[in-house]
C-alpha cells in the first residue's frame, strides 16, 4: 500500500506478486479455519458423548421411586422386589453442602473484604493471598484428609458435621477470590464519595461496597456450591457415606457423589443403573446453578 | 436576599441549629473566614506538595482555584475534608481552621468534619441504589428522621440542586439511569442534603457537555447563598464566571490570591499573568 509511488516503473510484476501472496494468504485462512473447526468438533464429540451417555443410561432409571426411597440392596434380577432409590443421598448433599456454604461464605466473605479494602498491599494481606490460592487448587482429597485429623479421629466417628466442615474449606477461597476480585473493580471515587459524606470505612463497605459488588459476589457463592456439590474425595474420609436417609450430624451421612461412587463400584446393574441417575441428578444440579450465576451475572452488565 | 434565603433553608433551620446558622445570624459581615488555612504544608511520602499556603474561604462565597496540572490545587481541597487521611504516607502540618478548630488534630472526628464540608467530584459517583436512598444515605449516617421529615429533606436536597422536577415522578429507580449531568445534580443534591457548611467541588464539570455545565455553573451560583464554596478548575473562563475570589497555585505554592475581576484583569504575579493569558499550562 505504501508503495503506490514506487510502483508507477513495473507495475505488471507488482500486480502479480500481489496475487500470489493474496492466494498464499488465502490458503492459510482456511487450513487454520480448518484445523480450528476440527479441534472444536473434537471436543464437542466427546462432550456431546458424555453428556448424551449421562442422559440415556441415568434417564433410565430415573422414576419417582428415586426421589422417595433410599437405598435398597440389589434385586438379582427380581423385578417383584422393591426398588431403591437416591433419597438419602438427595437429603445428605443438600445438608452439607448448604452448612459447607453457609460456614465458607461468610468466612470468604469477611477474608476476601480484608484483602480488598484493609490489606491491599501490606506484607500479610499478600501472605492471606497467598495461601488462599493455593487453597484453592489444593487437591481435594488433603482437605478430607485434615478435617479426617482434626474432627473425625477426636470425635471417633465419621460424621455430616466434618463432611460439611470438608466442603467449607473448599469453600472459603472460592468466595475469597471473588470477594476481592469485585470489590477491587468498585472504583475509587465512588469510595470517596461515600467517605466524604462523613460515613464511616465499614458502613462505605457494608453499605455500598457490597451492594456495588453483589452480583459478582453471588456468582462467586453458586460457582462454590457447584463445585463442592460434586467432591467426592473430602467425603471419603469424613461423612464417608451412608445407604439409609441421616439426618443426624454425628453420624455418617449419604451424599449423591458417594452414592455414585459405591453403587457404580457394586457391580450389580440395577445399582449401576441408579449411578447413573445419581450422576444425571449433580450435574443437572451443577448445571442449573452454572445457568443461574450467568444470568445474576449478565443483569448487571 | 435573606427572605428567600430563609424559606428555601427551612427544612434545615426547624430542626437543628448547626454552624452555618450561627454564621448567617453574625454575618452580615461576609467577609469572615469561613475556613482558614495557615502555614499549610502536604507531603506525599517525602514529596512536599504544598508549601506554606495561607489562605481563607470567605463565608458564603465562592472561591475558584486554578493553576497548572500538579500544582496542588486538588491536593489542598483534599486537606480541607482530610480526604487524604485514608491513604497512608500522606500528611499535612500547619493549621486549617473550620469554626476556630484546627481540623488537622489529631482528635478531630473525621466524620463530622465530613458532614461538615461536603464534596462533589470529577465524575459522577451516584451510588448503586434509587435516587431517593442516594439522598437518604448521608443524611442517615448523621441524624435520625421520620419517614416524613427525610421525604421532605430528600425533596428539598433535590430541589436546591435543580433536579426536583426531573426525577420526582421516579425516585423509586435506579440513580445509575440518570444522565452524567444529572447524576452530577444528584451527587450535588447527596452534598447539600447532609447540610454542610462548605462544598468542595473537584472540577466538577469537566467530565459533562457544555448545557449541563451551565446548569452546574449557575447551580452553584445559586448555593452561595447558603454554602461557602471552594472549586477547582482547569477552565478559566469557569473561574471567571462563579468564582469571587480565585487563588493561582504553581509548583505547590499559591502565587496570587484576589478578587476574580482583579485577578483576571490586574494580575500582581507575573505567573498568574503568563498561566492567564495562556503561556504555559
Amino acid at each position: 500500500m505504501s508503495t503506490t509511488s514506487h510502483t508507477a516503473s513495473r507495475p505488471v510484476t507488482d500486480l502479480a506478486a500481489m496475487r500470489a501472496r493474496g492466494a498464499r494468504r488465502g490458503r492459510t485462512d482456511r487450513i487454520i479455519t480448518a484445523l480450528s473447526l476440527l479441534a472444536t468438533a473434537i471436543g464437542l464429540f466427546f462432550l456431546a458423548s458424555i453428556l448424551l451417555t449421562l442422559f440415556w443410561r441415568g434417564l433410565a432409571a430415573m422414576d419417582l421411586t428415586i426421589f422417595t426411597t433410599e437405598f435398597r440392596p440389589t434385586r438379582y434380577g427380581d423385578e417383584s422386589l422393591p426398588k431403591g432409590g437416591l433419597l438419602h443421598a438427595i437429603v445428605g448433599s443438600l445438608i452439607q453442602v448448604a452448612i459447607g456454604t453457609g460456614i465458607g461464605t461468610p468466612i470468604g466473605l469477611l477474608v476476601g473484604t480484608y484483602l480488598a479494602e484493609y490489606a491491599q498491599r501490606t506484607a500479610l494481606g499478600n501472605a492471606v493471598r497467598f495461601v488462599s490460592d493455593i487453597l484453592l487448587s489444593a487437591p481435594s482429597i488433603l482437605i478430607g484428609l485434615f478435617i479426617y485429623q482434626l474432627v473425625v479421629l477426636p470425635m471417633g466417628a465419621f460424621s455430616g458435621l466434618a463432611g460439611a466442615l470438608a466442603l467449607a474449606i473448599i469453600v472459603i477461597p472460592v468466595v475469597v477470590r471473588t470477594t476481592e476480585d469485585m470489590l477491587s473493580l468498585i472504583p475509587n471515587t465512588l469510595r470517596e464519595a461515600v467517605i466524604g459524606l462523613g460515613a464511616p470505612k465499614w458502613k462505605m463497605i457494608t453499605l455500598v461496597g457490597y451492594r456495588a459488588a453483589l452480583s459478582g459476589i453471588v456468582t462467586g457463592v453458586l460457582l462454590a456450591i457447584a463445585r463442592i456439590a460434586g467432591e467426592t474425595a473430602p467425603l471419603l474420609l469424613t461423612s464417608f457415606g451412608n445407604s439409609v436417609t441421616s439426618t443426624d450430624l454425628t453420624r455418617a451421612m449419604a451424599s449423591l457423589p458417594i452414592a455414585i461412587y459405591q453403587q457404580a463400584n457394586s457391580g450389580f446393574p440395577d445399582l449401576i443403573e441408579i449411578a447413573w441417575s445419581a450422576a444425571l441428578l449433580v450435574t443437572l444440579g451443577v448445571l442449573a446453578i452454572n445457568i443461574i450465576a450467568r444470568v445474576a451475572l449478565r443483569k448487571k452488565h | 436576599m435573606s427572605d428567600t434565603g430563609t424559606a428555601a433553608r427551612q427544612p434545615a433551620t426547624q430542626e437543628r441549629s448547626f454552624g452555618g446558622m450561627q454564621a448567617r445570624s453574625s454575618a452580615v459581615l461576609n467577609e469572615t473566614a469561613r475556613i482558614s488555612v495557615r502555614n499549610l504544608d502536604f507531603f506525599y511520602g517525602d514529596n512536599r506538595a504544598l508549601k506554606s499556603i495561607n489562605f481563607d474561604l470567605p463565608d458564603r462565597q465562592v472561591t475558584g482555584m486554578i493553576g497548572p496540572s500538579g500544582c496542588g490545587k486538588s491536593t489542598l481541597l483534599r486537606v480541607l475534608n482530610r480526604m487524604y487521611s485514608l491513604y497512608p504516607g500522606q500528611r499535612a502540618s500547619g493549621e486549617v481552621l473550620l469554626d476556630g478548630k484546627n481540623i488537622l488534630d489529631d482528635d478531630v472526628d473525621v466524620n463530622e468534619l465530613r458532614a461538615k464540608v461536603g464534596m462533589v467530584f470529577q465524575k459522577p459517583t451516584p451510588f448503586p441504589m434509587t435516587i431517593y436512598e442516594n439522598i437518604a444515605f448521608g443524611v442517615r449516617l448523621h441524624e435520625k428522621l421520620s419517614k416524613a421529615q427525610m421525604d421532605e429533606r430528600v425533596e428539598w436536597a433535590l430541589s436546591r440542586a435543580a433536579i426536583w422536577g426531573e426525577v420526582k415522578d421516579r425516585l423509586n429507580t435506579n440513580a445509575m439511569g440518570l444522565s452524567g449531568g444529572q447524576q452530577q445534580r444528584l451527587c450535588i443534591a447527596r452534598s447539600i442534603a447532609v447540610r454542610p457548611e462548605v462544598i468542595l467541588f473537584d472540577e466538577p464539570t469537566s467530565a459533562l457537555d457544555p448545557i449541563s455545565t451551565l446548569k452546574i455553573e449557575e447551580l452553584i451560583d445559586e448555593l452561595k447563598r447558603d454554602f461557602t464554596i471552594a472549586i477547582v478548575t482547569h477552565n478559566m473562563q469557569q473561574a471567571a464566571r462563579c468564582a469571587d475570589q480565585v487563588a493561582f497555585f504553581y509548583l505547590g505554592e499559591l502565587i496570587e490570591v484576589a478578587p476574580a475581576a482583579q485577578l483576571f484583569t490586574a494580575p500582581q504575579h507575573p505567573r498568574t499573568q503568563e498561566y492567564i493569558t495562556g503561556r504555559f499550562g
